[in-house]
């Protein structure tokens, strides 16, 4: 059964590649196979990255010291979780810690702040990612002489209510009406994301020696 | 004219006009890489930002439900079930869009509760629209299934093709639901989220279009449908096959296991080889036929469909999908570099071949041809391509200084944006979106002035 095609010789009519039926079960076939693969790696994913699995700490990670080296044997950069260094220096409960955490999520999705940063690299490019924003070595050279504050995290709350009183550069950011206390949940938000394991995203964080 | 094919023309006005509007909010968000201080604390990128890509992907969703009710009735010979309600649909979309709109521009955004998630915002990207809208938005599809479904069966008919359609409709409901969800744990929000944004646009969304360019192929080239059905068929089966594991690519840094690097890398290295299929596909029909064709800008928009997918997607997500790569270019203006050109070439490129399409039966023209439209097309196309370089330049720029040399801090973010390459990459992206801007009004203009009557070049297909 020739089509009308009159390109004759065509590799498709060679190969007698032009069977709709057979190709309809290749399709199918291959479909179901892969949806059943995602789902079995969808399951063991959920295990490692539900908080307290392999991948991503309990929200009471942000009463300890959180650092991010590279590691040899995995050949990547990898967070360590040091002693105790108490976000604005109170040690939380896992309750207080997992509240503290739905109040910076939702600061974040509220705010749209996802349309001008990325988060692990998702998101707007407007702004830099704040996967290791608590890492950033800008709080301590620029923002806390700055904003006159003494740790690392009053200076982030500081910036958070109002960034566009603390300008580094000509890109700002706007102030967005975040209130104390949701600056203080989005600093806790932040100091937890800089624990999760992202397979060495990003590389080298701080490690260069930049100047403006 | 089928009732289903008037409801068509309008949502391909809708479909239209949106564009427009995400054309303006495009130039608008680059315009404040260019001027930072541009309209400060009062009009934010994000906002912009936000209504750019959220009316994307609203106008190609409405040229999809455009180009399915023009079809329809065609591939079953019977007019469409539950017009009413499908036509009531149309307009609980479009005040569904404006309300949202609205609410983007004067409300932008609000304080951290529930009431925001609801009503005003819900800030993952492109599944901004409040909860009440993406319900909206779930309602829409599901008439929209409800209405091919019903008249297959009361047709008592089924093409391959519209068996295709049916299924591919499943999951596009299913992963839209993925919509509502606000998880506190943004490692699992994201790998969720991709569900969404992958399995959409590199999955259900590339079956669907297939299926459209199946129908237009047939009908302004007069292709066979065995033919066009076989092509359909490994379509679906290289790129479900190579896409639903492709996930995989973004999966690399949100916290998942390390087994996604190799099984994204490999997977989603092999999703181009459906999109050349495409290519082998189009130059195949073209060549069979020697060009004839009764549409000539719809022709040269699938033709534009076919190298803009395989270019865009295929080529530009290629070069950064594995993993060795993506550590750098992730999340850079390379990023937005593959994006417009996998939108415009996968798409924007097929929506519009549609229009041209309704157009030529809308002013019962039997041979399509002119000369507007073929700047419309030239410079929608160089204004896209410049674009694509500009920011692949600027991008490249971020992921050398800013990443791998600079260790992505504030600083280094700071020092890539201030690097000649990625300032003349910024510059370049919004001079030639003015140049697409331009392409734009004369699309309109084209799509809006009566055809001439031009005789028939000798030896087309009949035209549909
Ligand atoms: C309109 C775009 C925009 C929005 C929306 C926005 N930001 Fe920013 N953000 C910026 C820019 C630009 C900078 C860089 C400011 C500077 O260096 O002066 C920045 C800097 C930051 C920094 C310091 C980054 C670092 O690692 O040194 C943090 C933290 C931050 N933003 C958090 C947020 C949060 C949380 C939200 C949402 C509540 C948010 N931003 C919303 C644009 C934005
Ligand atoms: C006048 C033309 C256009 C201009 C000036 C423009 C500009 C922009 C800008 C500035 C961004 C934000 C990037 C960032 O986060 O830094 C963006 C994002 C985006 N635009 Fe456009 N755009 C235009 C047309 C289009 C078209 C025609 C499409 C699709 C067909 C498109 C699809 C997108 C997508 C998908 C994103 C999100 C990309 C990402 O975050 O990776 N744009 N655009
Ligand atoms: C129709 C097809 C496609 C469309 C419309 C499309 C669109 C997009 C968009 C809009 C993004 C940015 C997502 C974001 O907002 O963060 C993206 C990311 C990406 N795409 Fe595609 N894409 C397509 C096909 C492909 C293919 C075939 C490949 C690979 C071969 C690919 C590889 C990638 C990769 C690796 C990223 C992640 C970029 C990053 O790390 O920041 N894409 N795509």
């Amino acid at each position: 059964m020739k089509p009308e095609a009159t390109g004759s010789g065509t590799i498709a009519a060679r190969l007698d590649l032009q069977d709709p039926l057979f190709w309809r079960a290749g399709a199918v076939s291959v479909t179901l196979v892969m949806i059943v693969v995602l789902a079995f790696l969808s399951v063991d994913s959920m295990r490692v990255i539900s908080v307290g699995g392999r991948n991503v700490p309990n929200y009471d990670v942000i009463n300890y010291r959180i650092g991010y080296q590279f590691d040899w044997s995995r050949k990547m950069d990898v967070p360590v979780i040091g002693g105790a260094q108490p976000l604005f220096g109170k040690t939380v409960t896992e309750a207080e810690a997992t509240a503290l955490m739905d109040k910076g999520k939702l600061v974040i999705q509220s705010r749209n702040c996802m349309n001008c940063h990325t988060i692990f690299g998702n998101g707007a490019y407007y702004g830099p990612d704040l996967t290791k924003s608590w890492l950033d070595p800008a709080w301590s050279q620029i923002w806390m002489p700055m904003t006159g504050k003494a740790t690392r995290e009053d200076a982030m709350v500081e910036f958070l209510m109002h960034p566009d009183k603390y300008p580094t550069w000509t890109r700002q950011m706007p102030n967005l009406n975040i209130s104390e206390d949701e600056a203080r949940a989005t600093v806790a938000y932040l100091k937890w994301l800089s624990a999760i394991d992202t397979n060495g995203f990003p590389a080298n964080f701080g490690k260069a020696n930049t100047s403006r | 004219m089928y009732r289903s094919q008037k409801l068509s023309l309008r949502y391909f006005g809708a479909a239209v006009a949106l564009f427009g509007v995400m054309i303006v909010f495009g130039l608008l968000s680059a315009l404040y890489y260019l001027h930072p201080s541009l309209l400060f604390d009062v009009f934010n990128f994000s906002t912009s930002k936000t209504l750019h890509i959220d009316t994307l992907v609203i106008w190609l969703l409405m040229g999809f439900l455009g180009a399915v009710y023009w079809y329809l009735p065609k591939e079953l010979g019977r007019e469409v079930e539950g017009m009413w309600l499908a036509e009531l649909m149309f307009w609980i979309f479009c005040i569904a869009v404006a309300i949202v709109a609205a609410v983007f521009i004067f409300v932008q955004y609000g304080s951290s509760n529930e009431f925001t998630l609801w009503f005003i915002n819900q800030g993952r990207k492109y599944v901004e629209a409040p909860r009440w809208a993406t319900i909206g938005i779930v309602a829409v599809m599901a008439v929209f299934a409800y209405n091919v479904v019903a008249t297959c069966i009361k047709a008592h008919k089924m093409t391959g093709i519209m068996w295709v359609l049916v299924i591919d409709l499943v999951p596009l409901l299913v992963v839209y639901l993925d919509a509502f969800p606000a998880i506190t744990n943004m490692s699992v929000d994201l790998y969720w989220w991709w569900w969404l944004v992958h399995m959409w646009v590199e999955s259900t969304w590339e079956v669907l279009i297939g299926c459209v360019m199946a129908l237009v192929l047939m009908d302004v080239m007069g292709t066979s449908r065995r033919i066009v059905e076989a092509w359909l068929y490994i379509e679906v089966m290289l790129v479900l096959g190579a896409g639903i594991l492709g996930l995989g690519h973004h999966y690399f840094w949100i916290g998942t296991p390390e087994y996604w690097l190799s099984i994204g890398g490999f997977f989603s290295a092999l999703e181009p080889l459906p999109l050349l299929g495409m290519v082998v596909h189009a130059i195949y029909d073209a060549g069979t036929h020697r060009m004839k064709t009764t549409n000539r800008p719809a022709f040269y928009w699938i033709t534009a469909e076919a190298f803009g997918n395989f270019i865009g997607a295929g080529i530009w997500g290629f070069m950064m999908t594995l993993p060795q790569i993506n550590l750098f270019s992730h999340g850079t203006q390379w990023t937005v570099s593959h994006g417009h050109f996998a939108f415009w070439g996968a798409y924007a490129c097929g929506v519009i071949a549609v229009l041209y399409v309704a157009k030529q039966q809308v002013s019962g023209v039997n041979f399509l041809d002119g000369r507007a439209w073929k700047w419309g097309f030239g410079l929608l196309n160089l204004g896209m391509i410049g674009m694509v370089m500009g920011l692949l330049l600027a991008g490249m720029a971020q992921a050398f200084f800013g990443r791998a040399i600079g260790g992505s801090t504030l600083m280094a973010f700071t020092t890539a944006s201030e690097n000649p390459w990625f300032v003349s990459g910024i510059y370049a992206r919004f001079f030639f979106g003015v140049i697409f801007a331009a392409g734009y009004v004369v699309l309109v203009y084209d799509l809006l002035t009566a055809p001439k009557h031009l005789p028939m070049p000798q030896a087309t297909p009949e035209p549909a």
